[in-house]
């Protein structure tokens, strides 16, 4: 379990997060959501640990990150895989290579064996005949499943997604969605998935926070958002005819 | 002034960061190789074309320019051997490839940056300057010297080609004496130890103002204007102290 507890931060004195309180469980999928600009980018990386909040705490499984030595993150984060919004694949690399290159850094395996955990990850992600392609051979849906079975590779505890559906068409979007679901639930995953898709918030929200300007707004599952009398989350999340209508009809039930 | 500090501050800690022991020695030679490959035998032509032509020209030149009898005709050997050797093939030629090879440095590290690449190498637990910026300030220390010498043999070459063409008096014969008279092999050293001091600043600055990008392609595009500019700046300034050091 991933817990963050009175979270501050702000840039040339300007606060972007306020005091943020979430639980994010082990084995769930678990979503921030909110506005370009409210601050969840700002979270997830203060999660991660790219960036270093003012006060508060981000506890992995009790151990407070904010609180580690270089080397100790740096163990901590061998047992986390993160999913960026583009990817972030190594240009000069093929895919394989990619997959491979955590695996590369940190294993102790032979290279045999690597390779053949990193094949696994793409049979996973239904890559493998991509494998000797390079970043800029394949699509963007490609990529971010690519960009997943990166994460993977070193069986991570802790998976954070930054934005995983952003410039995808919907049917793609909607298969990373079920891939980081079946992949959180097989390997039992403390998932964090940050986005303003709202296909995604109403597929696999277990748990979602809703941030505004900074501040927690809203928590809950995306059976209770149906319901949320909060007049932020609702204008936020139903903006769309399309998704008012849903509500009706999941509610009318 | 508090500008330059903080930037000079921010570069020792990438420095610092930078010469630590390799996570995986197999890792690091793999890219050692692809480094000196990259930035080294990449960088083979322009050594090639511009030192032939800059031999011929320097000998040309000073043959045009020395017209009194009493000048002996093997000072334009010994003169445009002591240029090449003294300043063209390690400082103008670093000048050079700081445009090349600094750019190219900078504008691929800040590019990494930008799309996130490098946040995903530190999110592995991988020292990421370690990984992407040693090879590269290892690899062209290593392969300059080999290119300031390439430069030296070329340059000299060009300037005994020009020689065949018989302007003002100078025939091959004179221009190869005056290419043997007086040698001093430690300028050799000296140009050999001014290259690899400026493959270290060439690098190792390209790879710092790469690693502080922040924004989108425009910052990479200043970042690595900068990096060359910078880089220009302190050859030139090492120049000046390694000669007081290495000459006087």
């Amino acid at each position: 379990m991933v817990e963050v507890k009175n979270i501050c931060k702000s840039f040339e004195g300007r606060p972007v997060l306020n005091n943020i309180n979430a639980r994010f469980q082990t084995g769930k999928t678990n979503l921030i959501i909110g506005q370009s600009g409210s601050g969840k980018t700002v979270l997830l990386k203060s999660i991660i640990g790219l960036l270093r909040p003012e006060s508060g705490q981000v506890l992995y499984d009790g151990t407070d990150i904010l609180s580690l030595r270089k080397r100790e993150l740096d163990m901590l984060r061998r047992k986390t895989g993160m999913l960026f919004q583009g990817a972030a694949l190594f240009d000069s690399m093929t895919v394989l290579e990619n997959v491979m290159f955590p695996l590369q850094m940190i294993s102790t395996d032979s290279y045999s064996q690597k390779k053949k955990r990193a094949e696994f990850c793409l049979d996973r992600v239904n890559l493998t005949d991509a494998e000797h392609l390079y970043p800029s051979e394949i699509s963007g849906g490609m990529m971010k499943r690519a960009g997943i079975a990166r994460a993977i590779a070193l069986n991570p505890q802790y998976l954070l997604c930054d934005e995983p559906n952003s410039g995808l068409d919907p049917k793609t979007s909607l298969l990373i969605d079920d891939l980081i679901s079946d992949i959180t639930k097989e390997y039992n995953m403390t998932t964090i998935i940050n986005t303003h898709d709202m296909n995604s918030v109403l597929n696999i929200g277990e748990t979602i926070i809703f941030i505004r300007e900074g501040i927690l707004e809203w928590q809950g599952s995306s059976k209770e958002i149906m319901t949320s009398g909060n007049q932020a989350l609702n204008d936020f999340v139903f903006a769309s005819d399309a998704f008012r209508q849903i509500r009706e009809l999941r509610t009318s039930h | 002034m508090r500008n330059a500090l903080h930037r000079l501050g921010q570069y020792t800690l990438l420095m610092s960061k930078t010469w630590t022991t390799p996570t995986k020695w197999s890792m690091f030679l793999r890219q050692l190789l692809r480094e000196i490959y990259k930035l080294g035998a990449d960088s083979l032509w322009i050594v090639i074309i511009i030192s032939l032509f800059i031999g011929t020209v320097i000998a040309i030149q000073i043959s045009l320019n020395i017209s009194s009898d009493l000048i002996p005709k093997f000072t334009i050997g010994y003169t445009t051997r002591e240029i090449i050797l003294l300043e063209f093939s390690s400082s103008i030629m670093c000048l050079i490839l700081a445009g090349k090879v600094g750019s190219n440095i900078a504008s691929e590290i800040g590019t990494m940056r930008v799309t996130e690449q490098i946040d995903a190498m530190e999110i592995m637990g991988v020292n990421s300057a370690n990984f992407l910026i040693l090879p590269k300030i290892t690899g062209l220390m290593l392969f300059i010297p080999v290119l300031v010498v390439f430069s030296m043999f070329l340059g000299i070459l060009g300037g005994i080609g020009a020689s065949y063409a018989d302007i003002n008096g100078m025939t091959p014969a004179s221009f190869i004496y005056g290419l043997q008279f007086y040698f001093n092999a430690y300028y050799i050293t000296y140009s050999i130890i001014k290259s690899v001091v400026y493959a270290f600043i060439i690098s190792s600055i390209a790879s710092y103002f790469g690693y502080h990008v922040h924004g989108g392609a425009l910052e990479v595009g200043k970042a690595s204007t900068n990096s060359v500019v910078m880089s220009s700046v302190m050859i030139l300034l090492a120049d000046v102290i390694l000669t007081h050091i290495m000459l006087t």
